[in-house]
């Protein structure tokens, strides 16, 4: 049996810097090239030298796999392989590919023009790094080289995330990347088919939450802005340029057009703009309402929602306005803040959470007088409102999504330790229940998983599972029978005298082209699991195998 | 769900047969003496297969009648003996099958034969086909045990094929024919029963995901054909649950909701405890489990089926709404629990603070469940659903469960107003209706009436109009709440002013609901000051009309109401009590007696005086016929008069006296017409004044088609006496055509079709012929020989005196009448400003009216815009345009498209609803009519049109365009 071996580079039991290392039947992947956003030094980017010192990453790793365009999911990507230096194929989507470039050059501008640091990855680098991208389709089959392949399932999330399937011969890993499991108002939710994989690597950030229904948040955040506004006040909500924004601009334009509100809506400009192309452009990666109605109107083409300038937000009246950054650290959302924090009927709206230290997590823990620089005292007395629109999968989303790929093994990353502790033992609870069993590893080191056979209980034969496996193209049927080695290696040639029989060296036995395959070494000696598969010309050899092998085989003098 | 599935079974088999079954006989008889012979030859001609296979399918585009099948199948037959080609003999089987459904033959004597080559057959489509053929054998003849068992049998046999297709076809032959029951084996042949549903069950674990589902399919087929399936099918199916195929897990779902409705007290053990539940509480949790399936069928699927599991046991049904929260492993409270808290406390609006929602309590880590084992979150998870179509079906899921569980519908409150601001408005449309349903189950809280009305901000018309209905039916429970809703609704009133008369409607009802609640309310809405006067507000503000009537209906039923009332109230009082009397009801108001003893309610379930007086009214009229002409027109006037006056006071005799008047009318136009002194005179003379006899005879023509189609509820015997009033004045035409035309060549022709009519009438009406007794008819039909034979110039003349000495009929009145009314709301007529538009190009006009007591309007009502010019467009809406807001009422929601070329000045169309009408449609079909002799499209078309509202003209300016 094959190894699979997973080494988190990053993020394995914190979150930031997503890299995770798996090899596979001697295949290596990394899943993944994101960096820290709380260390300014070395430690932002992952720690190559743990490959670069068996030579170089290009020889070592067969292909680099991003699941969707955080920084912390692709932020060294630049670096990685400009500088470190890897020339082989990354893989992402198509909207992770558009974007991705815009959001790394940002990050380059901050670092570099704005911190002014040195030896960082140029404009040029990113240019150079996104020419080795290859960007597939959902639910494509991508053949990497002979034995390897991987697929993209939708994650939610973000636009263009995707959890990634990696498949080496017979073994196979589901990497989820982050996701989530409640469709929101640009968004669909994360689906998986029933791929059985030997592994399944999901996120955990929220390992121990289970959240209430969005609809509550949604509607709380609509009567409060709409309250605010009827009163004449100003709205400001700091979000990032990406993802919650689209959100929010989303379900804020919807209500105007079903309120037909008449308010201004305004959006600081910059980056958003660039990226709001790219959400026009990739409809078929957002949720069910998107997708139907966009041929009447695309809901990214917004109505009411136009560029914010500077000027305006001197205007008299009520309006309501998209700033960045979403922390109100520094920046637009800072100055517009200053301007109004003085008036009650004016509101801020944080949707996401804010670090310690910003003026955001100031305010929101309750402090209404702040201090700026230049020893400038401002009062705060405009509401302050807090809510959080996450999109991550809560304890229940990673279950269910646990639940519908239906793995051997489950590794847990990207999360608290303490956390994944408590979910371990859920997912080890429940899932046993399940014919396959699950395997909550949590510690950052080196694993191996030895996936484990199914074990039939039974000493009868029964058939386990059974369908057209789209891949392979071929009808696949396992068997579980008590018989040992015997009924495989002879077979009965009085059953199957006109057909081509053919013992394979290893182990296995062709007839015609229906395999018959024997599985490695169960834990009861006495039981052996059969695989028995075929392609669609031969269905009627392969189902009648199949009846043969459930019946148990007859005596046949051999 | 039964009769879908059933449903769904017909269609299967009944598909290809339908346009066959109105055979074009007669004509294929003249063309083509033997079909059979035809098509021997044809085949013998056929040299190679494909040629064959033309020659087939050429053969199956042509219907073959009873008579000939036998032949044809024999042809068939014989060929495919000989055919080496596997896809002839699939043509050839499928058209077995397709003649075996032939009305009018009976298939078991091709049984045997395809039986026959079932057993020698290779091909495993070619099988599964004949198989196919078996089935419409089968299904033929329900009757006959024998066959089906003989059918049964060989479907056994066939089932170890090893093609998926065979498989399917026998499980669908098993499904259709096979019995459970171990009956006594009756015919010779000694074919013992089966027990089917064993034998099917045995292929739920077959290993092809198309022939699992065709078992459960055609165990379905069983239950769905009366036959009772054996619980033990239960776990066999709760297995197949966790398939890996969606249609496998669709059809399971389907299967464990059958076997609960059949075995719901049944106890079943949990697996992994020593507990034992319900059968039916068991399916609902695994059902509900299937609520978060990956395939969104199966969740649609298993969220409809939830819904009519209405004997799950409340704890059961109340875990679907569950959702425990919890936060880093600390308890969470919900959205819902912390508004209901809020609420409790007494505290109103709370700013969100940081950590407002800061989980409080640790959680077990132990009791914590994250794959619910049971029902929990079921709806909750599909209210939250990605598909529209999902969460649509559990929300009508939870408005079924709630109308059959009161504590249920309490509990389901929270999320069904979560469910108005979804973003789909199919899904808001429909939370709304849901809850109208279950309203009278619930009281809204403070909370979440506040989330209900802003909900009428939405610009959807029938979202809010919903709402509004909903508002109608709730019950609130605090005077804040009410006040909340009036503001609301006036604020709806400002930014909607279309919305008037739905939103006076609402406050109609919430005030007579509520009156105790409104009574607190009185000085503030009145704004009355205990020892100022205040102004008086003006009396055509919309907003002002809606307080008014909130405070009049709620004082009907509190006397000390209008004690608080200042004295410009009882003036607007007197004015609104008058203009929308439908609105404010009758008040016992202080020294105004006379307002409230007329229409008191305690009179009401007396004898009803102004029925008597209708009643006694045509009794005198119908007594008439021995008076002078004289008196008689001077007594229908004064009848004619009376019922009016009758329909407008009362609005529930309104239709029966707008009809009898009708009637009446006709009856005096036409002793009017008779009057005329033209018949005295020499015919030439007096063209002129024969205008008025044949203007009379057109308004009686005009007058019966009103009566006959714009009454709903008019029945046969009505119909009876309308056309043969329709009659009379059609022989009056003719009389006053005779006299004022020359030459008798128009006539001849006028003559013939009086006589057909007469001729139609006889045949449609023959049973009613005897109520008709000195009739009209009735003298013509005695007459009817002599008639035929005798010269226009004699038949005017018989005609003459026949319609002079004709009784008058007695007209029955029917049960219900009503009177189809239309009323243009919008547009309203009222604008100054034209509406401008390029000449050439058009403009579309918004029309918006209610239809009352109009019998199917999607096919009758027409919308007319005349224009100055007398040009005449009527314009079909579309069947979507019209809504059913309740029963008898319809909305027309359309737009009507205007163009012209161009005015020098802005001038008004005018817009009206038309009925549009088809006697022939409406005529009672009698036994030999049923031949299909009339075409359809007869049946289509319009024969005439009635305007049935008041035109409303709007202004429009088509202005040249620019060069």
């Amino acid at each position: 049996m094959p190894e699979i071996r997973v080494t988190p580079l990053g993020a394995g039991q914190d979150v930031g810097r997503s890299c995770i290392l798996v090899s596979i039947a001697g295949k290596n992947v990394m899943l993944d090239c994101g960096m820290h956003m709380g260390f300014n030094d070395d430690r932002r980017f992952p720690d190559f030298s743990y490959i670069t010192q068996n030579g170089r990453l290009t020889d070592f790793l067969d292909c680099v796999i991003i699941s969707h365009f955080h920084l912390d999911h692709c932020g060294a990507l630049p670096y990685f392989s400009e500088m470190v230096g890897y020339d082989g194929p990354i893989y992402m989507t198509h909207p992770t590919q558009a974007i991705c470039p815009i959001l790394l050059e940002d990050y380059r501008k901050i670092a570099v023009d704005k911190k002014g640091e040195a030896n960082f990855f140029t404009s040029q680098m990113i240019k150079d790094c996104m020419k080795k991208v290859v960007a597939v389709h959902l639910h494509q089959t991508v053949q990497v080289d002979d034995e390897l392949e991987i697929k993209a399932y939708y994650a939610g999330h973000v636009l263009g995330a995707a959890m990634f399937q990696i498949k080496v011969g017979s073994e196979s890993v589901v990497y989820t990347g982050d996701y989530n499991m409640t469709p929101d108002r640009h968004l669909g939710a994360a689906w998986i088919d029933k791929c059985r994989p030997n592994l399944l690597i999901t996120e955990s950030t929220y390992a121990t939450t289970i959240r209430d229904s969005k609809r509550c948040r949604e509607r709380d955040f609509l009567k409060k802005v709409h309250e605010t506004v009827e009163r004449g006040g100003k709205v400001l909500i700091p979000v990032f340029a990406l993802g919650r924004a689209q959100e929010l601009c989303i379900l804020l334009e919807t209500f105007w057009e079903r309120m037909n509100l008449k308010v201004p809506i305004y959006f600081s400009t910059g980056l958003t703009e660039k990226a709001n192309h790219y959400y026009k452009l990739f409809i078929p990666w957002t949720n069910q309402k998107i997708r139907k109605t966009f041929v009447q109107r695309n809901m990214f083409e917004f109505k009411h929602i136009k560029a914010f300038d500077r000027a305006f937000a001197d205007n008299p009246g009520p309006m309501v306005v998209f700033a960045t950054p979403g922390m109100l650290h520094a920046g637009q959302s800072l100055q517009i803040f200053r301007k109004w924090a003085g008036n009650e009927k004016n509101m801020v709206i944080m949707p996401g959470y804010c670090v310690q230290g910003t003026v955001g997590h100031k305010i929101l823990s309750g402090q209404r007088k702040l201090e700026m620089e230049g020893r400038q005292v401002l009062e705060v007395k405009m509401q302050v409102e807090y809510m959080s629109f996450s999109a991550h999968a809560d304890a229940k989303g990673i279950m269910q999504l646990v639940g519908q790929a239906e793995p051997e093994s489950v590794l847990l990353v990207h999360g608290e330790a303490k956390k994944m502790e408590f979910l371990k033992q859920k997912i080890e609870q429940e899932l046993r229940r399940q014919p396959a069993w699950a395997e909550a590893l949590s510690s950052p080191g080196v694993q191996g998983s030895a996936a484990t056979w199914l074990l039939p209980e039974a000493k009868k034969p029964r058939l386990l599972t059974s369908g057209w496996c789209p891949q392979s193209k071929r009808h696949c049927a396992s068997t579980a029978t008590s018989r040992g080695g015997q009924g495989l290696t002879e077979p009965p040639h009085s059953v199957l005298k006109d057909h081509c029989v053919q013992h394979l060296p290893d182990g296995s036995v062709t007839v015609e082209s229906v395999l018959l395959q024997a599985a490695a070494p169960s834990e009861d000696p006495g039981t052996k699991v059969l695989l028995v598969s075929w392609t669609y010309q031969d269905e009627e050899l392969g189902s009648f195998l199949t009846s043969l092998l459930k019946k148990g085989l007859p005596q046949a003098p051999s | 769900m039964a009769a879908h599935l059933k449903k769904r079974v017909y269609e299967e088999f009944t598909k290809v047969v339908q346009p066959q079954e109105e055979i074009a006989t007669k004509k294929l008889r003249l063309t083509k003496p033997s079909k059979s012979a035809a098509l021997h030859i044809d085949l013998c001609k056929a040299t190679s297969p494909a040629d064959a296979l033309q020659y087939l399918l050429q053969f199956a585009r042509k219907p073959v009648e009873a008579e000939s099948v036998e032949g044809v199948v024999r042809i068939l037959l014989e060929h495919y003996y000989k055919e080496n080609d596997p896809s002839v003999r699939l043509k050839i089987a499928s058209l077995l099958g397709l003649l075996s459904k032939t009305a009018g033959f009976s298939p078991d004597c091709i049984m045997d034969d395809a039986i026959n080559i079932l057993q020698n057959e290779k091909s495993h489509q070619v099988l599964a086909q004949l198989l196919d053929t078996l089935l419409a054998i089968g299904t033929k003849l329900p009757e006959n045990q024998a066959i089906q068992m003989r059918l049964v049998d060989v479907a056994c046999k066939h089932l170890t094929d090893t093609s998926h297709g065979v498989r399917n076809k026998c499980l669908q032959l098993l499904g259709n024919l096979g019995s459970l029951e171990k009956s006594v084996t009756k015919d010779a042949e000694g074919l013992a029963a089966r027990d089917v549903q064993k034998i099917i069950g045995d292929y739920f674990s077959d290993q092809d995901p198309r022939v699992r589902t065709a078992a459960i399919k055609a165990m379905l087929q069983l239950h769905e054909r009366g036959l009772k399936l054996h619980q033990t099918i239960y776990n066999q199916a709760c297995k197949l649950l966790s398939d890996d195929y969606e249609q496998v897990r669709s059809a399971a779902v389907q299967l464990i909701w059958v076997v609960s409705q059949l075995y719901p007290e049944s106890i079943v053990p949990i697996p992994s405890s020593n507990e034992e539940i319900r059968l039916v509480d068991d399916a609902f949790g695994k059902i509900c489990h299937m609520v978060s399936d990956g395939s969104w069928v199966v969740r649609v699927q298993a969220a409809k089926l939830l819904g009519s599991m209405e004997q799950v046991s409340s704890h059961f049904l109340e875990q679907t709404l569950d959702k425990k929260l919890m936060s880093d492993l600390r308890r969470k409270r919900t959205a819902h629990e912390r508004a209901k808290e809020l609420y409790s406390s007494g505290e109103f609006s709370s700013g969100r603070k940081w950590g407002d929602d800061a989980p409080k309590e640790e959680v077990d880590t132990g009791a914590v469940n994250l794959i619910e084992s049971g029902a929990c979150g079921a709806f909750v998870h599909g209210l939250e659903d990605e598909m529209y179509e999902v969460r649509i079906a559990a929300v009508e899921a939870l408005c079924m469960l709630a109308q059959s569980s009161p504590s249920f519908a309490e509990k389901c409150l929270d999320f069904l107003v979560d469910m108005f601001n979804d973003e789909i408005e199919e899904v808001r449309l429909q939370s709304i209706h849901t809850m109208r349903k279950i309203s009278n189950n619930i009281t809204l809280r403070e909370d979440q009436l506040d989330t209900v009305l802003a909900v009428l901000e939405d610009s959807s018309r029938d979202i809010r109009e919903a709402l509004h209905e909903l508002l109608c039916c709730t019950n609130v429970s605090t005077k804040e709440g009410i006040h909340l809703a009036l503001v609301e609704l006036l604020k709806n009133l400002t930014k909607y002013p279309t919305d008037r008369d739905s939103i006076w409607k609402c406050l109609k009802f919430l005030g007579s609901r509520h009156p105790t609640l409104v009574l607190p309310l009185v000085p503030e809405l009145l704004s009355t000051h205990p020892f100022f006067d205040t102004a008086e507000p003006d009396m055509d503000d919309p907003a002002y009309i809606a307080v008014l009537v909130l405070i009049f209906n709620a004082a009907k039923t509190c006397p000390t109401m209008p004690a608080l009332f200042s004295d410009h109230t009882f003036r607007h009082y007197a004015y609104l009590r008058d203009s929308l009397s439908h609105l404010v009801p009758a008040l016992r108001l202080p020294g105004r007696k006379l307002v409230s003893s007329a229409v008191s309610p305690s009179i009401i379930p007396q004898e009803d005086p102004s029925q008597q007086f209708l009643q006694q009214s045509l009794e005198r009229v119908y007594s008439l016929q021995h008076l002078d002409p004289q008196g008689a027109q001077e007594l229908l006037e004064f009848t004619i008069r009376d019922l009016q006056r009758l329909g407008e006071l009362q609005s529930e005799l309104a239709g029966v006296a707008d009809f009898s008047a009708t009637y009446l009318r006709c009856q005096l136009l036409l002793i009017k017409a008779l009057q005329e002194k033209l018949w005295n005179v020499a015919a030439p003379l007096y063209l002129k004044q024969s205008d008025l006899a044949s203007a009379a005879a057109k308004q009686i023509m005009e007058e019966t088609y009103k009566m006959e189609f714009m009454y709903s509820g008019v029945e046969n015997k009505q119909v009876v006496i309308i056309h043969h009033m329709r009659l009379q004045a059609k022989a009056l035409q003719l009389i006053v055509t005779a006299r004022t035309t020359r030459g008798l060549d128009p006539l001849f022709g006028m003559c013939e079709k009086f006589l057909q009519e007469v001729d139609f009438f006889q045949r449609y009406f023959i049973a009613d012929l005897p109520h008709l007794q000195d009739s009209f008819v009735d003298k013509l039909l005695d007459l009817m020989p002599r008639l035929m034979t005798s010269k226009p110039a004699e038949v005017v003349k018989i005609l003459q005196t026949m319609l002079r000495q004709s009784a008058f009929l007695h007209l029955p009145l029917p049960e219900q009448i009503h009177k189809a009314s239309a009323t243009i709301i919008e547009p309203a007529g009222e604008s100054d400003n034209p509406l401008r538009f390029t000449s050439g190009l058009v403009v579309a006009l918004d029309v918006d009216a209610t239809l009352e007591h109009v019998q199917d309007p999607q096919n009758t009502v027409k919308v007319q815009v005349l224009y100055p010019d007398g040009q005449a467009q009527m314009i079909h809406p579309k069947p979507a345009d019209f809504r059913n807001p309740g029963p008898g009422r319809h909305r027309l929601i359309t737009q009507v498209y205007l163009s012209h070329t161009a005015w020098t000045e802005a001038c008004q169309v005018e817009v009206r609803l038309l009925l549009a009408y088809n006697s022939s449609a409406r005529i009672p079909k009698c036994p030999w009519m049923e031949g299909g002799e009339m075409s359809p499209q007869v049946e289509t078309s319009i024969e005439g049109t009635i305007p049935f509202s008041k035109p409303v003209k709007v202004y429009i300016m088509p202005k040249p365009a620019r060069r």
